[in-house]
């Protein structure tokens, strides 16, 4: 491939990326590159960072220190509403659902956004009727054309998730952001998330934080390691295995 | 459009419908409360606080915004409207145009210093203006302080409707009531509305979609204020005055109480609400002081036993959202 240009490879950078609450350094000096088309995780041990990292990318946090690059454009200053515009968007660990809504109408606010209208109050909103087969569509993808009438609430918990990732397929982004994808799913359904995030990753770059470290191991192209706020190692995931720091971190040094 | 949009719609089509005759069925029996011997004066004053309860409903209900200072609205139109009645002497049309106007301008400024605020600050921040508004209406020479302004006249609107006529008033009032509960019902159901339910049920994820919320609780906000000015405007022409009730605090307290009973976030519940408190100021108001602790009782009765109101309670029942 070579180095032909920065920012074709790598679509999202951060240097010496810092995070300080009175005193205490939540992120220190956080590097990370991003190469464009792949899964990277974010992985690490609790209170590692993680999702404080996460918040600063996503511009939900503002670092005191440090700069991102997004697609080459520092988006350092700029805030949450105008990054996902670039199509850098996030999900959260709770999932994030517009509880009662049906979920084609989840998925359609996200459609609206791009396509106007959204400040006519005098319209009817029968004009978003436009959107319900592109909206349909992504259900569909995800799997959830069953659920297209039924509020978001009354949705088994796993299909949120799903639900979510559908909406956030709606804006098109270039790249998405996954908080903890799997937090508090059963098997069952945290192999049908998985096979949705290989799926689509061949169309989106993804950063996501996660626990599950089957989850992380099946799934991801490369992982950096965080503990208390830093970078501890990054590769893939037969290299960190063999990586004794890390072990360390994971298991304490007794166990190692 | 494909043909499975058609069965595949939201639930919308129907419950639209189901609002839709609601509406119908109370514009009739409104219209026809001549007729009943009902005291008009009663019904017209009922009407314009349904109008402000609706219009405060808006920011609360669909916005998710609690404003703790909507008496500003009704009282700033109020003041207004009676001032170039009575001291320019314009005709009615207007002077509800001036008073509506008034009232969407404070929305502008006060939406502006309020609106990043969330919750309860939000609350503090739009009561503590109202506070502010009060005392410069009791000290400002042309709200005649305590006295308020008295014997507004009602004129002839457009000229040749007669509004000093009581039946005739009645329609006019009725219509400018429908007319924003018609406008109000639009919004929350345009893409305007679509998005603003969106930020009331998770704006964090609001905004990861790009929407920049702050824009949309800054329009949502000034519609509330302009139209609960429209109230406060029509409401000069049937009480004939303008005083500091309308802009005390307590004020803003009963429209919380109006809405609350009726049921929050419904289309119709302030309606209802906004009839069963002014009902039990008219009827009960030979037990003087006691009218204060009866809503008193009836308000906990309220958040303890029905919390979805009144019309909340019925289209649960009926699991129709009315």
């Amino acid at each position: 491939m070579g180095e032909v240009c920065l920012a074709d490879e790598f679509i999202l950078e951060t240097h010496g990326l810092t995070k300080e609450f009175a005193g205490f350094f939540a992120v220190r000096d956080v590097s990370l590159k991003v190469r464009r088309g792949s899964i990277h995780a974010l992985i690490g041990p609790n209170g590692a960072g993680k999702t404080t990292c996460f918040n600063l990318l996503t511009k939900f946090l503002q670092p005191t220190a440090g700069q991102i690059l997004y697609k080459g454009h520092d988006i350092t200053a700029m805030k949450p509403a105008d990054v996902a515009r670039l199509g850098l968007v996030r999900s959260f660990q709770i999932s994030a659902v517009f509880p009662h809504l049906t979920a084609l109408e989840n998925v359609r606010v996200a459609l609206q956004r791009q396509h106007g209208h959204s400040f006519d109050f005098w319209r009817s909103k029968s004009v978003l009727d436009r959107f319900n087969s592109k909206a349909l569509e992504l259900l569909n993808d995800v799997g959830l054309s069953e659920f297209a009438k039924t509020p978001a609430v009354e949705m088994p918990y796993g299909r949120k998730r799903a639900l979510e990732i559908a909406t956030t397929l709606a804006l098109d982004p270039e790249m998405m952001l996954l908080d903890e994808p799997m937090a508090g799913m059963g098997h069952e359904d945290i192999d049908k998330i998985a096979a949705l995030i290989k799926r689509i990753s061949a169309k989106y770059t993804i950063l996501m934080v996660e626990h599950n470290l089957s989850v992380v191991a099946n799934l991801s192209d490369i992982i950096t390691v965080l503990t208390r706020g830093q970078v501890l190692a990054e590769g893939n995931y037969a290299e960190l295995t063999k990586d004794e720091r890390v072990k360390e971190a994971y298991l304490g040094a007794g166990h190692a | 459009m494909s043909a499975m949009t058609d069965d595949t719609l939201p639930a919308s089509p129907r419950t639209l419908r189901d609002e839709m005759i609601v509406f119908a069925a109370m514009a009739v029996l409104l219209a026809i409360v001549p007729a009943t011997g009902i005291y008009p004066f009663f019904v017209m004053q009922a009407l314009c606080f349904a109008l402000l309860a609706c219009a405060f409903n808006l920011l609360i209900g669909f916005g998710g915004l609690l404003s703790f200072g909507h008496a500003m609205f009704l009282g700033t139109a109020g003041y207004f409207t009676a001032h170039a009645l009575k001291e320019w002497g314009v005709s009615p049309e207007i002077g509800i145009v001036i008073g509506t106007a008034g009232a969407a301008a404070l929305g502008l400024i006060t939406s502006y210093v309020s609106i990043r605020r969330q919750g309860i600050y939000f609350s503090m921040i739009t009561l503590a203006l109202s506070q502010l508004l009060y005392f410069i209406y009791l000290q400002a020479p042309f709200t005649h302080g305590e006295d308020g302004i008295q014997g507004i006249p009602q004129g002839m609107m457009f000229g040749f409707i007669n509004l000093s006529n009581p039946t005739v008033l009645y329609y006019v009032v009725l219509a400018g009531f429908l007319g924003g509960f018609l406008l109000i019902f639009r919004t929350i159901n345009s893409p305007f509305g679509e998005v603003l339910k969106a930020i009331r049920e998770n704006e964090p994820r609001a905004i990861s979609l790009g929407y920049k919320t702050d824009q949309y609780k800054l329009l949502a906000f000034i519609l509330s204020g302009t139209l609960a000015g429209f109230a406060g405007s029509l409401k000069v022409f049937v009480a004939q005055n303008a005083s500091l009730t309308d802009v005390h605090w307590s004020m803003s307290g009963e429209i919380v109480l109006m809405t609350l009973v009726g049921g929050l976030g419904t289309i119709f519940g302030p309606v209802v609400g906004a009839f069963v408190i002014i009902a039990m100021q008219q009827y009960l108001a030979g037990f003087g002081q006691w009218v204060t602790v009866i809503q008193g009782v009836i308000f906990v009765a309220c958040v303890l036993t029905f919390r979805r109101g009144i019309v909340g309670e019925i289209g649960h029942y009926f699991r129709r959202s009315l």
